[in-house]
Formats: structure tokens, sequence, C-alpha cells
């Protein structure tokens, strides 16, 4: 297990370097420069003055020596200082924002799991019932709604219509003045729209797999087998077929990270909740160029550990691979 | 067989599929909008009126008008153009460099292959919306860089699927009867081999262009895709959030309208996929 945990990581390492030159590329094979912003929009700005800029960031060298500097600082974790006026360090800046947005992806792909793998096994069990179909519909619909259009409406029927639950931020102004119970029902509060919008994507496609990996357990062998030698139909699904069908879904959890973390950017921006995604977009906004490096590079990162951690689980729970732990 | 019987297999078993053409017909409908707009539309989209700004859904306007007295469904009618475009163009530009790639490492193999294929593995560690916005803030942001960025950013999936298809077809003995003859590589790719690996590429393409519709109206929501005042389904629905409070139709109807647009292209691609293959379905 440890060795194949290992070959996993030392696999990884390429695939971090070809991170960072793309990460690199997209920001600096693009015409203009970072340093455009701040001398053009200023007329005072004179042409020594933006010589000089360009000689603070290492802007005048050439594109390997700038990619290798900013390499070197990378490896050590340092991912320079935002343009924006604090000049903030880009590592606090996003590891400020990170825990928010790693907390709304977990309870989403928690709820995904729970709502989602139940239908899937009732749909593929009685296939063609109306819970099926009833499910169908759902799923077509869920995969072309646009998240962003639902973050809206929700937040007019339960935010404006209805006053339930509030629409924007992490926690109420008042917050401070709450008793403990009322503090923590805030923060519930704040989250139930952004977990639910940042999951529904996730919720349509994830049935549906489930459905299909279940449909085509039941036809295995085994499962006939079990049947043939009397298991009760309970028994066959939910410990012969389950087990199986639920494999692939561990593999499919991990590689809905990019996804999730994506999507981050269109909910976390309607309802302001200050994550990773809302950080990037005001960063992109502002050309704030190091930020928008770092956060690549980081984003990147986070797929690469979202599948990492589904090999893990997949290892542990498939006896062939745990078996090769000698 | 002929090819004959399996065009006619292929048009009946899609014709059978009431979903298919379902998803046909709303697609269709979307081609008949956006070529009639300039006479389907009520209203000037972009003409300002404001004595009637904010205006609830009425008579003279069906779906209420904007912040600026514009008419929704005037220029729902004339963003449908975009959705159009986006869909085509986007898709156009991953479907070409993915069929091109995925060919190039399914048929040459070895070193070739394992590049390219590496470099699909690095692409899909993007979470692709950043990667999107990224090249957005260097490019300015305007409805040709949208669908460029788009299609650069979305071929991994066709190149995985053409080179699929070439591993196993390049193996075939019309492959090699045309290799025999004298064929040059470039030939056997895309004359001999490229042909018969269409088929999947075309459904991939379908529900392709239903993600980019998603994508840049997404995109324009978040004020970087479309600009005003060219209408965008996206567009519009960034002025519903800033008026969230006050008017709901601003939100309601630009949303269903890429709801119904990308459930038909879905609609259509799966139609078309279990028509080309019935074994497919399950």
């Amino acid at each position: 297990m440890l060795l194949y945990l290992f070959k996993r990581i030392i696999l990884m390492i390429p695939l971090l370097i070809g991170i960072t030159i793309i990460s690199f590329a997209v920001i600096h094979l693009a015409p203009g420069k970072p340093t455009d912003m701040s001398t053009m929009m200023n007329p005072k700005a004179s042409l020594e003055a933006k010589k000089r800029l360009e000689q603070l960031y290492g802007l005048d060298k050439p594109l390997h020596i700038q990619y290798w500097n900013w390499f070197k600082r990378l490896v050590v974790l340092d991912f320079g200082r935002s343009f924006s006026p604090d000049r903030e360090l880009v590592l606090n800046k996003i590891a400020r924002r990170l825990p928010i947005t790693i907390l709304i992806s977990v309870l989403s792909m928690v709820l995904i799991f729970i709502v989602a793998i139940p239908i899937g096994i009732l749909s593929a069990t009685r296939r063609n019932s109306l819970f099926d179909k009833i499910t169908t519909v759902f799923v077509f619909i869920g995969f072309a709604t646009p998240t962003f259009w639902l973050a809206l409406l929700m937040m007019i029927l339960f935010g404006v219509n209805l006053g339930w639950l509030p629409i924007s931020g992490l926690k109420s102004l008042e917050y401070e003045n709450f008793t403990f119970w009322g503090q923590i029902w805030d923060r519930t509060a704040h989250l139930i729209m952004p977990v639910l919008l940042s999951a529904f994507g996730g919720l349509a496609g994830m049935s549906r797999y489930m459905r299909s990996n279940m449909l085509e357990v039941i036809r295995q062998d085994y499962i006939t087998t079990a049947r043939a030698k009397g298991v009760s139909e309970r028994m066959v699904i939910y410990k012969h077929a389950l087990r199986n069908a639920l494999m692939p879904v561990i593999t499919i959890l991990g590689l809905s990270v990019p996804g999730l973390i994506g999507g981050s950017v269109i909910f976390e921006s309607i309802f302001a909740i200050p994550g990773m995604g809302q950080l990037f977009y005001s960063s992109v906004m502002s050309r704030d160029y190091p930020v928008v490096m770092g956060g690549l590079v980081i984003g990147a990162i986070l797929t690469l550990a979202g599948n990492l951690l589904a090999d893990i689980s997949y290892a542990l729970a498939d006896p062939r691979i745990r078996e090769g732990r000698s | 067989m002929r090819p004959g019987n399996l065009t006619q297999d292929f048009l009946r078993r899609f014709m059978e599929n009431k979903l298919a053409l379902l998803g046909g017909a709303l697609v269709l409908a979307l081609f008949v909008v956006s070529f009639l707009a300039p006479w389907l539309a009520p209203h000037n989209p972009n003409y300002i009126d404001v004595k009637a700004i904010l205006i609830g859904p009425s008579s003279n306007h069906l779906f209420g008008t904007d912040h600026l007295g514009r008419d929704v469904l005037s220029r729902m009618i004339w963003g449908s153009r975009i959705s159009l475009k986006v869909g085509f163009v986007a898709v156009g530009i991953a479907t070409l460099i993915g069929v091109v790639l995925g060919a190039l490492a399914g048929y040459y193999g070895g070193l070739v292959d394992s590049s390219i294929m590496r470099f699909v593995d690095l692409m899909l560690c993007f979470p692709a919306f950043f990667l999107i916005l990224a090249v957005i803030a260097i490019l300015e942001p305007s409805i040709w860089n949208i669908m460029i960025v788009i299609g650069v950013t979305g071929w991994m999936g066709v190149a995985r699927l053409v080179r699929a298809e070439f591993l196993t077809l390049k193996t075939r003995e019309f492959v090699q009867a045309a290799r025999v003859l004298g064929a040059s590589d470039l030939r056997i790719i895309f004359v001999h081999i490229l042909p018969n690996a269409l088929a999947p590429v075309l459904v991939s393409a379908t529900l392709g262009v239903a993600g980019a519709i998603l994508t840049e109206s997404a995109l324009s929501f978040l004020g970087i895709g479309v600009q005003p005042p060219t209408p965008s389904w996206g567009n519009i629905l960034t002025a519903g959030k800033d008026n969230i409070s006050i008017a709901w139709w601003l939100s309601l109807y630009p949303g269903l309208a890429i709801l119904i647009t990308v459930l038909g292209y879905n609609l259509l691609g799966e139609g078309v996929r279990d028509a080309l293959d019935p074994r497919l379905k399950e």
C-alpha cells in the first residue's frame, strides 16, 4: 500500500511541473504586459518609470529565465505578492480563502453522495417504473439548468419572497450579538443555498452514473449466482451488487473536484462568499497576475489531490489492490 | 451491408425516439428564431425607453422591460444568435483540435501518443472555468475571444474519443489495404480512418454545444463574456441579479431559454447516439 502510494506521488511530479508551465504560459504568452494596467492608467508614468517597473517584476528578462525564477520560488511555496495596493503575499491571500471553498465543496460532495446514490439504486432496481421515469426527466432538466440561474431563482424565492434564507455572505451583520445556537444556525443558514447549488450539477450526473453502474452490475454472473443459491433479493442488491457498483463512484467523486472548484467562481460571486472562486474572479477582473497564476496552480494541485485521494480510497476498498501491500 | 441501409436504419431508429425528435425540434426552433430575429422581435432590442424602466410583463412587453426600459423578449430573441454562434464556433474549434491530436496519437502511437495524452491529462488538471477566466483576463472580453477560449479549453474529451477509435480502426483490413496500395499516412488518417470515426465525434460535438452555451452564458453573466449593449441570455441575467428584489421577469425568462436550448441539444445528441448504436442504449 505504501509503495503504491509512493509510486502514485512520484508520477505526479511531471504533472505538477506541467501545471506550472501552463499557468506561466497562459499569463506571459498573451499580448500586453502585466504592468500595462498600472502604467497605462497613469498618464504621469514615463517610459523610464515603465522600464523600472518591468525591472522590478523581472519582465525585462527572457521568458525562460522569468519562468525559472518564478518556479524556484514556487518550490518553496513563495507565490510572490499581490498587485493589489496592500501588496499581500499571494499565499496568505489564498490560504485565507481556500478553507471556505473546500468546506463548501466537501459538504456538497457529501450531499451528492447521500442523495444521488439511493436515487441511482432505486431507479436501477425499479427500472422503467414511475420513479425511474420521473428521476430521468429530472436528470435531463438538471443537466440543462444553468446553476447561476437556479441560484437567482432560489434567491428570489427563499431570500426575497419568503425571507427564509440569507442571500449573501457567510454570516449576518449582527452575528456577534447572537447566542451560541443562534450563531450556529446563522452559519448554517448562510451555507444552505451555496451548498445545494454547488451540489446541483453533480446530483444529476451522479444519480445517472449510479443507475447505469447498478444496471451493469446486476447483469453480472455473480449476481445470478447469488440469486441462484437463494440469497434474498435485499441482500443481493444491498450487499453483492451495491458494493461493486459503488467502486467506480469513488473515482468519479475524485474527478468532480475541478468542476466543484471551477463552479465556486459562479456561486461565490453570486452569494458574495469570500472563497477561492471569488478571489480568483476578482483577481481576474483587476488583472492581479500573481494571484491569478497562484490560483491556477493551487486549483490544479487540488485536482491532483482529489485524484490521489480517490485512488487511495479505491485501493483501500478493492482487495485486489490492497493485497499488493507486501 | 450497403451504406444506404445503415442510413435508413439510423433514420428509422431516430424517428422512433420521441425524445430525440423533441430535441431536434428545440434545436430547429433556435435556428428559426435566430435567423428570423429582425422579423420576430416586437421591439428594437437596444431601444432605451426611460419612461418604461423595469415594467413587468404586459401585452406590450410580454416578458417585461429591463433597467434601461428595453424590451426583454426582443433582447432574448436577438440573444439567441449569440447562443447559436457560440455553440458552433467554440465546438468547431474544440472538435478540430481534438480530432487532429486524437488522430495523431491513435495512429502513430508510441512517443507521439504518450506525449499528446500526457498533455491531455495535464489540461484536465485545471478547473476549466479557472483556465477560461485566466485567458479572458488577458484578452479583451468579446464574443470571438469567448468562443476561441471555450474551444481551446474544451478539446480534451474529443481527443480521447478519437484516439480510442483510431486505436481499433488502424488494425482493420481496409487500413492495411490502403497502406499496401501505397497511401501516405496523412491520406490514411484523414481519408480512410477518420470518416469511420466521425459518428461518435458528431455525438460528442452535439453534447459539447450544450456545454459551450452554458459556459458562455455563465461568462456573460459574470460580465466577462458578451458585452452590453449586445444582448445575450447571460448578460440579461446580470441585470436580473442587479434587480433581484424587484424584477423577477429579468431572471426567469432568459434562464428558461438557456435551459430549453441546452436540453434540446442534449436530447438531440443522446438521440443520435442511440440511433447510431442501439447497443449503447442500456
